[in-house]
């Protein structure tokens, strides 16, 4: 059971964001493994240990030379890792993302993809769909479980009312919630022995996709940025037992009440 | 460039076309010419509501035999514009919405616009998407040859019946999948909620990781039904198991817009507040002061929810 893992390096969400003059997301900071892909990462080495044999491969793409993020799945367990880096790819779009990501899955004919429901940082949130589409598989999006069945993958899927029991030969592109499960921290041994393993570094010419990537390639132009209307902050109240009153007062002020 | 032709994926669901499907039409019909909706399975009985809303034209996709829409509903989408394609294809955020638009976008080969919030006629469709948490605005336009597909969430425009006669069925084969069309459903869960739903309810009140653990979510329900209000939740509680995902709000959950929304226990997550930033009144309980959501919240109690919730809920109960 072989499962490619795709995942994001982005910049700290827990810090202030701004976009530079292309309107792209500055990505000049450190970046870290985008916390929504540690979910795959796990479910990826959960069903390969439970399949007896087969790796994790992790794949990326972007436009920073930075591997820490790769480096930190690799340290939780996979096996190797794959990174198309290249200047290039600053300002591509999902479909763009997709094209290349597919190109570089094709070599490695895993039985499972795997990947988060979106980003934490640009939140498109269909590039798996699209990457499935490219690959001829089928896909299973918002999984909050993951079984393999001999040829078949199993799926509890998220919908607006519950969840449905999905099932798709293999193989598959399936994306993963934050709760399908819970993601194990790299441990010092894990840490140490990510220094030495495989981590290649592929170029947009290496596998020939440059009409897809860059602002040429996402066909789509941000015009303008402008301040949203903000919300101005209102009282606010330091409990000291009264907390509960002071709410009441304001819904009967709301007329809630 | 005039905005002659818009096509909207309407969604079908238990005899009605969703909310989001009914808004996109409503929203089409001030934009283009002519609105042509695209719909699956029950939807194909839906021809009334579809031309009132707007629609001249009903595609329907038929019977998907089990399968996940996203793959024959694109596929045929796909097929339809080979022979007339519109200028935008307007795909509501749902599950099955980010679906069909990734694997429209993928044999379209065109780029797909998700989380619009707005959309303008300039001399050519212009998307809105708010980013940062909704603290700035992003405007943006397709470029190149082809359809746009626009994909957009829930309460971005009013639902507005135009009187419209029953529009035209007209069926939209599917050809062949191959392997991509291969995922099915077996069963289906729906987990019951009571109560007003959460789009719809005019108080929300929704717990956050600040509860604790999962049984202290009883006391987000408890308010919520002492206000004959909807009870939600942020999505960390969600993905740690503690209430089911249809009360999420926010970014991949729902979005609400009730007359006040109380948040409790929520830090207030970029994700979060994209869902509920649109309320009426805010009120939010947190015991760190610096908890982003008090700076959208119109009246806020730094306070532990452990001691506030359960005084609030002694009060409504004395305040009858």
């Amino acid at each position: 059971m072989n499962v490619v893992v795709c995942v994001k390096q982005i910049p700290d969400p827990a810090a202030p964001q701004s976009l530079d003059a292309a309107h792209n997301l500055d990505r000049s900071g450190k970046l870290i493994l985008d916390e929504a892909d540690t979910y795959g990462v796990e479910m990826a080495l959960q069903l390969v240990d439970k399949a007896g044999s087969g790796e994790v491969t992790v794949v990326s793409m972007g436009s920073s030379s930075d591997v820490a993020g790769l480096r930190n799945a690799l340290a939780m367990g996979a096996a190797k890792a794959v990174i198309v880096s290249d200047d290039a790819l600053r300002g591509t779009d999902a479909l763009g993302t997709a094209k290349v990501l597919a190109a570089v899955i094709r070599r490695e004919s895993p039985d499972l993809v795997l990947a988060a429901t979106e980003s934490s940082d640009g939140y498109t949130g269909t590039t798996p769909v699209q990457l499935a589409e490219l690959l001829g598989l089928p896909s299973i999006t918002f999984a909050k479980s993951v079984t393999i069945d001999g040829t078949k993958v199993k799926v509890d899927r998220q919908t607006e009312s519950g969840y449905d029991e999905v099932t798709a030969p293999l193989p598959c592109v399936v994306t993963v919630t934050a709760g399908v499960v819970e993601p194990r921290y790299a441990s010092f041994k894990g840490i140490m022995a990510a220094k030495s393993k495989p981590l290649e570094v592929l170029s947009v010419a290496d596998l020939g996709v440059g009409d897809a990537v860059g602002p040429a390639g996402a066909r789509q132009e941000i015009t303008d940025v402008v301040a949203a209307e903000s919300r101005q902050a209102g009282e606010k109240y330091v409990d000291d037992g009264d907390g509960a009153q002071k709410i009441v007062a304001f819904l009967e002020s709301i007329k809630v009440l | 460039m005039t905005v002659n032709n818009i096509w909207v994926v309407a969604e079908p669901a238990n005899g009605t076309f969703t909310t989001t499907s009914l808004e996109l039409l409503s929203h089409a019909r001030t934009l283009a010419t002519n609105v042509s909706a695209i719909t699956w399975g029950s939807g194909a009985t839906l021809a009334a509501q579809a031309g009132e809303y707007g629609a001249t034209t009903l595609y329907d996709v038929g019977d998907l035999a089990g399968a996940l829409p996203g793959v024959p509903v694109a596929a045929a989408i796909a097929a339809l514009v080979e022979s007339t394609a519109p200028d935008a294809i307007l795909i509501p955020t749902s599950y099955d919405g980010r679906d069909i638009a990734g694997r429209l976008s993928a044999r379209l080969d065109r780029p797909v616009l998700t989380n619009v919030t707005g959309l303008y006629d300039e001399g050519g469709l212009v998307t809105e998407h708010p980013i940062f948490g909704g603290t700035e605005t992003v405007k943006a336009h397709f470029t190149g040859a082809g359809p746009g597909i626009i994909v957009v969430r829930a309460k971005s425009f009013t639902a507005e019946a135009s009187g419209g006669g029953a529009a035209s069925v007209v069926a939209a084969p599917v050809g062949d999948t191959g392997a991509t069309g291969t995922a099915t459903i077996a069963t289906s869960h729906v987990e019951e909620r009571t109560g007003p739903k959460l789009e719809e309810a005019a108080v929300v009140v929704s717990g956050g990781r600040g509860l604790g653990e999962a049984s202290q979510y009883a006391l987000i329900e408890e308010t919520a039904k002492l206000l004959h209000g909807a009870a939600g939740a942020s999505r960390a509680i969600v993905d740690a198991g503690w209430v089911p995902y249809s009360h999420q709000v926010g970014q991949t959950g729902k979005t609400v817009k009730p007359t006040v929304y109380i948040a409790c226990g929520i830090s207030g997550a970029t994700q979060h507040m994209v869902g509920m930033k649109g309320s009426k009144n805010i009120v939010a309980i947190n015991k760190d002061p610096d908890a982003p959501i008090f700076q959208i919240a119109d009246f806020g109690v730094v306070g532990d929810v452990h001691k506030v919730l359960p005084a609030l809920i002694e009060a409504l109960k004395a305040h009858g």
